[in-house]
């Protein structure tokens, strides 16, 4: 079974923000999710290949030739926060 | 105790396509900022990206080049991580099955030659700059760079020394050059560095505590960076103290090396497949082909100099080196016709010389190969001496004109012509009757002052072989 230390440990790295209550609660639910999808581990795998996609094609290229791009405005229009042509964010550096 | 430093690289390069990995905007440098974008560079929900068949290719011939093992089965995978370069949250990459695997390229030094492993080479794509915006103090993102292909090249801790980690790092460089896999422009970040680097007791073989120094965006701060950081490890350990395992900031203006630990979150990408790109398959055919397409490469290029030209190792590997400079000579060996040696003595020396003062790459000459070789014709035929060639040479590097019209400008042709040289030796001979008599009566020196005034009378533009020759024969007649 999973621990409350594991659900904020992947909380954090989704930066997802839960109540106590709530990583009560997904202790145990995404613990039930998890021993549930344990039962794949039942099944002898040791001479399949790990699935690499789910179709089965392969090589799917497009030529290196120049498209239009989308133009400053529409690539900021939906934009929560922009400044100086550019996506403003708080600062990280 | 004495230390030993080992050194792996990771060699981000960006790819000389025309457009991004996944999608069809240009990769052109400098273009105003987000000006080249569109939804798939900039992650929007329910877009497609589909990979860029020269990434491929380029991935594939840089392997190729570098003894590396192709995998036919290769695939993509989202590395998962928060930050605001990345517009998905996620960059795309490749994680366990990279394109090429197992290489080496080999570096030579005053140490002699030695091999570094190649671990492997993969495909990704480059994340958008952050600026810093002073006014406000918050941080603007421009998504230009976003998507545009790079390889990463990761090598074996196999390097001991700064210089040995340059020399490793310039053959990728040239390597890439030559392929055309990448242009390589440093100054605009289309090659950067990160280092791993550990010290341990000279002479144990277990590793000590590593850290990563990102981001080197010059040979210069690659060795500074090296040194400072292997000099700071033992000091560390000396001291009593423990390496920490993190990542450091390398300064190479101050000269700071920082500790880049934050609030710490385990880096824990999360790779898993992308589920929007297909897996790449590669057959012997197209292996094949790439490997055909490959040109001659630095090692063997280099070794032809030296095989067929008589061209000094050393020579031929500081030449070679360089694509653009090994072009130029190249080009300036087959106008010129003549030793090859005496070309090279010219690129080594007042080429080099005004390249670095200058500080100027070896792709910005600034002027043609055949001017240099047209140079070299004109010593060869008398019309000017070695020393007024250097001048020659000096103004053709500022003007970038024609020898010929500078040798004309500047007044310097030579004098050699038989007969006018003989008229001027006999005048100073009758002006100079003393030294003349000195001379045949066995004070040989005198010749050294009428070659002198000779050279003086034609403001030294006459040919010194000549004029010795010619006031011999008339001294001894
Ligand atoms: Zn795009």
């Amino acid at each position: 079974m999973i621990t409350k230390k594991d659900v904020e440990y992947v909380a954090a790295l989704a930066r997802l923000e839960f109540s106590e209550d709530e990583k009560e609660e997904l202790t145990k639910t995404l613990g039930d999710i998890l021993e549930y999808a344990k039962k794949l581990s039942d099944v002898d795998t040791s001479s399949v290949q790990p699935t690499a996609h789910i179709l089965p094609v392969n090589n799917v290229f497009r030529e290196d030739r120049v498209e239009p791009s989308l133009g400053r405005d529409r690539v900021l229009e939906n934009a929560p926060d922009k400044s100086k042509g550019c996506f403003r964010v708080p600062r990280v550096i | 105790m004495k230390y030993e430093t080992v050194i792996g690289l990771e060699i981000h390069a960006e790819l000389a396509t025309e457009t991004k990995i996944f999608c069809g905007c240009t990769t052109r440098f400098g273009g105003e900022e987000n000006t080249h974008c569109c939804p798939v560079c900039l992650g929007m929900p329910g877009v497609l990206p589909v990979l860029n068949r020269k990434v491929v290719e380029y991935a594939v011939k840089a392997g190729l080049a570098t003894n590396c093992k192709i995998n036919r089965f290769s695939k993509l995978d989202r590395k998962n991580y928060f930050y605001p370069d990345l517009p998905k949250a996620y960059q795309i990459s490749q994680y366990d099955l990279p394109l090429c695997k197992e290489g080496y390229l080999e570096i030579k030094g005053d140490f002699g030659s030695k091999r570094i492993g190649i671990t492997r080479i993969h495909i990704e794509e480059d994340a958008g700059k952050l600026l810093h915006d002073a006014e406000d103090g918050s941080t603007l993102v421009d998504y230009n760079r976003g998507g545009v292909p790079l390889i990463e090249i990761v090598s074996e801790p196999d390097m001991r020394s700064a210089e040995e980690a340059r020399l490793y790092a310039e053959k990728i460089k040239s390597i890439l050059e030559y392929t055309g896999v990448s242009d390589c422009r440093m100054q605009e970040g289309s090659l950067r560095f990160d280092v791993n680097l550990s010290v341990r007791p000279e002479g144990s073989s277990g590793l000590g505590t590593r850290t990563e120094i990102k981001n080197l965006n010059s040979f210069r701060a690659l060795v500074n960076a090296i040194e400072n950081e292997s000099a700071r490890q033992v000091k560390v350990l000396e001291s009593g103290g423990e390496v920490v395992q993190e990542t450091r900031k390398w300064d190479d203006v101050t000269g700071k090396n920082t500790s880049l630990r934050s609030k710490e979150e385990a880096h824990d990408y999360r790779y898993f497949p992308d589920p929007d790109l297909v897996p790449v398959v590669l057959d012997e055919e197209y292996i094949d082909r790439i490997k055909r397409e490959l040109p001659e490469l630095p090692d063997v290029r280099s070794r032809r100099y030296v095989e067929e030209w008589g061209l000094p190792e050393y020579d031929a590997g500081v030449i070679t080196a360089s694509l653009p400079l090994a072009s130029f000579f190249e080009e300036c060996v087959k106008e010129y016709g003549g030793d090859p040696k005496a070309v090279s003595n010219w690129v080594m020396g007042e080429l080099m010389r005004m390249l670095n003062e200058k500080g100027i790459e070896a792709d910005g000459i600034p002027f043609p190969a055949t001017h240099l070789a047209g140079l070299l014709r004109l010593v060869d035929d008398g019309t000017i001496s070695g020393s007024a060639a250097k001048r020659v040479f000096t103004e053709m590097f500022e003007t970038g004109e024609q020898p010929k019209v500078l040798v004309e400008r500047l007044g310097l042709s030579q004098i050699s012509d038989e007969k006018v040289l003989t008229e001027v030796i006999k005048r100073v001979m009758d002006k100079n009757p003393k030294s003349v008599e000195d001379y045949r009566s066995g004070a040989t020196k005198a010749m050294g002052f009428l070659v002198g005034q000779t050279m003086k009378e034609t403001r030294g533009k006459a040919n010194p072989a000549l004029v010795n020759k010619i006031l011999k024969q008339l001294l001894d007649e």
